[in-house]
């Protein structure tokens, strides 16, 4: 697949170089062979279940531990030995790890404070730094008198107060409740538009990763399953892990029946005995066994049968979600197999246009599914 | 979960409506047990240090005459406190007693220190082992642990005996019944008094403190220094306490380990009740003490309220 985005610029180099890095602790790897080149100005995000070793590649970028094997570049410039006191990199702790017994305005000078800066240049830079994230009300407040998303302010502050080469996030938002998380993933965006720093972000979260980033990196058990940005990672997922982790996908077992060129493919899957007519690419012999990754809202749900001969099968509403702007129905087809759809509410209606129980036809477009092989 | 609420919602009413009764009566049992055997005793204390020196039994005059009529006589005097400042052997103990368990504290801070932080920084499994370790010692009574120092101690004591023997030294060291012994002594019997509060603050700090702080560029010895450090104040405040307000009033370590020029307030005490057998003069020495550790106890109390405030 040709990578598209405006992140791809073979040309430029790269900012930070992280390759092939692998950390060990005991017999346990929990970062394997990863190579990653990221780009300056970049709001790039790790993602990836709990375990899956992004943490500990956001702590060997910050030099809080050391690579077993592999190097890490930042801007031309080794640091795979450099202790973390030294580097130009800077960290954002998920629990924030501000200083309790400093005031806000001591905790974001800090870092400064550690460079001999002249005490006027220290106020003036920490005064900055707090209007930057609207705390100047609150520069005299230790932290435990702060809330959750004031608390999270200060930490970012103090993490950008020395101009770092590179700002690592881990998990940024996860402490704060929803409403506060997306209101702060466009302040965090502002914010790093503004400064222009390079933002490694580390989450759990596929909204936040996708809402935040330019380029995202799904991770798992150690290992980098995808790269790209954002539509990429979720419209052309390249594994099923990775169709499965990011946002919610329908995946139908089956093999490859025809394929006449490079731009049309036939899968026919026996487990709902359906057969997929596709326009993609498929570097596969007749009869490769193959699953069609489809998302729930690129399947088209109606009571009466549309006017397309293919793509298409009939199924039994099994259970309705009403989410208001939305509604994701779980359709039973013939032969048992469980599909989800979701359809927007277009109409202000308190009916149902579609009840539980009732006969519906499925059916989806050309390009509306991924063949996966892996 | 939903069936479950409305029941624990009942149980909690009824805990509430019997419970009254017995959270009193636990809250009570610990404030009944200080006032019969802490502040009983303390008043009657206090009731002698005003009393003059008879030889009778009890040998001290009571306080309130009764024989006068319904209102008792008050016969106080401060004849007791008087004495205390006429003769400057005392005022010479007190400041004695506060020298030694000022140095002792500040020794018991020195050793103590590193000690708890390594406990408190060694891996989860070993730590319990560690504290154990500090535990140990209480196992055996207290008087024969500072009866072993005089042997270690003594003249032919084993350590001056293997110093001779390894060729360091030709005559023994004086060790015993000086200041030295007291210092060893009591830093001794009150090191884990040190350790055990600096332990608990240390090992409840969060440890990602000291990675932001180097993060943002601050060398290990400075984080130590600027994080470290005041965030382990009020365990310094607290094993400080605990070792300088026992230290002051200490008996028996003086009393085995000490010479003439070692004399604390407690030997004195010791020396007034059941050499002299002047009980007056003996409780004002007890309430003076009292009056002189008070300062110290508020200090303490304070920080333990601000550490519990945060």
């Amino acid at each position: 697949m040709v990578n598209k985005s405006s992140w791809f610029a073979p040309k430029e180099v790269p900012y930070i170089c992280i390759e092939n890095v692998t950390k060990r602790f005991g017999g346990f790897v929990a970062v394997d062979n990863v190579s990653l080149e990221i780009h300056r100005g970049e709001l790039f995000s790790l993602l990836g279940p709990s375990g899956c070793g992004k943490t500990t590649l956001l702590r060997m970028l910050a030099g809080l531990e050391t690579p077993s094997e592999g190097r890490i570049l930042v801007d031309g410039q080794d640091t795979t030995n450099i202790p973390p006191y030294d580097r130009p990199v800077n960290m954002m702790f998920q629990s924030y790890a501000l200083f309790p017994h400093m005031t806000v305005e001591k905790n974001v000078a800090f870092g400064l404070r550690q460079d001999n800066m002249p005490p006027h240049d220290i106020d003036a830079r920490a005064k900055e730094m707090l209007e930057l994230v609207q705390l100047m009300n609150f520069a005299k407040r230790k932290p435990a008198q702060l809330s959750g998303g004031q608390r999270q302010r200060v930490a970012l502050a103090r993490s950008l107060a020395k101009y770092p080469k590179l700002l690592l996030l881990d998990e940024p938002l996860a402490a704060l409740d929803k409403k506060l998380r997306e209101q702060t993933q466009f302040e965090l965006m502002n914010i790093q538009e503004k400064t222009g720093v390079t933002f490694i972000v580390v989450t759990h979260d596929q909204e936040e990763a996708m809402t935040l980033s330019t380029r995202i990196a799904v991770m798992n058990d150690g290992v980098i399953r995808q790269v790209g940005t954002p539509s990429e990672v979720y419209e052309f997922p390249n594994t099923r892990y990775v169709a499965d982790f990011v946002g919610s996908i329908n995946l139908f077992e089956g093999d490859v029946t025809d394929s006449p060129d490079t731009e049309h493919v036939t899968i026919r899957s026996e487990e709902v005995a359906v057969e997929f007519k596709l326009d993609a690419f498929v570097e596969l012999p007749i009869g490769a066994k193959v699953a069609v990754a489809i998302r729930p809202e690129k399947i088209a749900i109606s009571k009466d049968k549309p006017e397309q001969e293919e793509n298409i099968c009939r199924g039994k509403v099994d259970e309705i979600a009403y989410q208001g702007s939305l509604s994701i129905y779980q359709v039973e087809l013939p032969g048992g197999k469980l599909v989800r759809v979701t359809a927007p509410n277009l109409t202000r209606t308190a009916e149902r246009p579609i009840d539980w129980d009732e006969e519906v036809w499925l059916c989806w477009g050309r390009h509306a599914g991924v063949v996966l092989s892996d | 979960m939903a069936s479950s609420t409305p029941e624990t919602g009942k149980a909690a009413g009824q805990s509430r409506r019997f419970g009254i009764p017995g959270r009193y009566l636990v809250i009570s049992a610990p404030y009944v047990w200080l006032l019969l055997f802490f502040l009983a005793p303390f008043a009657i204390v206090f009731n002698i240090s005003f009393s003059s020196a008879i030889i009778a039994q009890p040998p001290y005059t009571a306080l309130f005459d009764w024989s006068t009529g319904l209102i008792p006589q008050i016969r106080g005097t401060l004849s007791g406190y008087g004495f205390l400042l006429s003769d400057e052997l005392y005022a010479v103990a007190y400041l004695n007693s506060i020298k030694i368990a000022l140095v002792s504290t500040m020794l018991c801070l020195m050793i103590g220190y590193p000690m708890a932080y390594g406990i408190a920084r060694a891996p989860a499994a070993r730590r319990n082992t560690l504290l154990m370790l500090v535990i140990l010692p209480f196992w055996t009574s207290f008087l024969i642990r500072v009866y072993a120092w005089i042997g270690i101690l003594k003249n032919n004591g084993v350590l001056n005996n293997a110093l001779i023997s390894l060729g360091l030294i030709d005559e023994p060291l004086p060790m015993m019944h000086n200041a030295f012994s007291v210092y060893v002594g009591i830093v001794y019997s009150y090191l884990p008094f040190m350790i055990l509060p600096l332990y608990a603050n240390l090992a409840k700090m969060d440890e990602s403190l000291l990675e932001a702080a180097a993060d943002l560029g601050c060398r290990p010895w400075k984080a130590f220094l600027f994080i470290t450090l005041p965030l382990s104040f009020p365990g310094i405040i607290a094993g400080s306490m605990l070792v300088f307000i026992p230290a002051v009033g200490e008996f028996v370590i003086p009393a085995l380990l000490g010479g003439p020029d070692t004399l604390m307030i407690g030997k004195v005490l010791w020396n007034e009740f059941f050499h002299n057998r002047d009980w007056p003069v003996a409780s004002a020495v007890a309430i003076a003490m009292l009056v002189l550790l008070v300062a110290p106890i508020v200090i303490f109390q304070h920080y333990q309220a601000r550490e519990d405030d945060n």
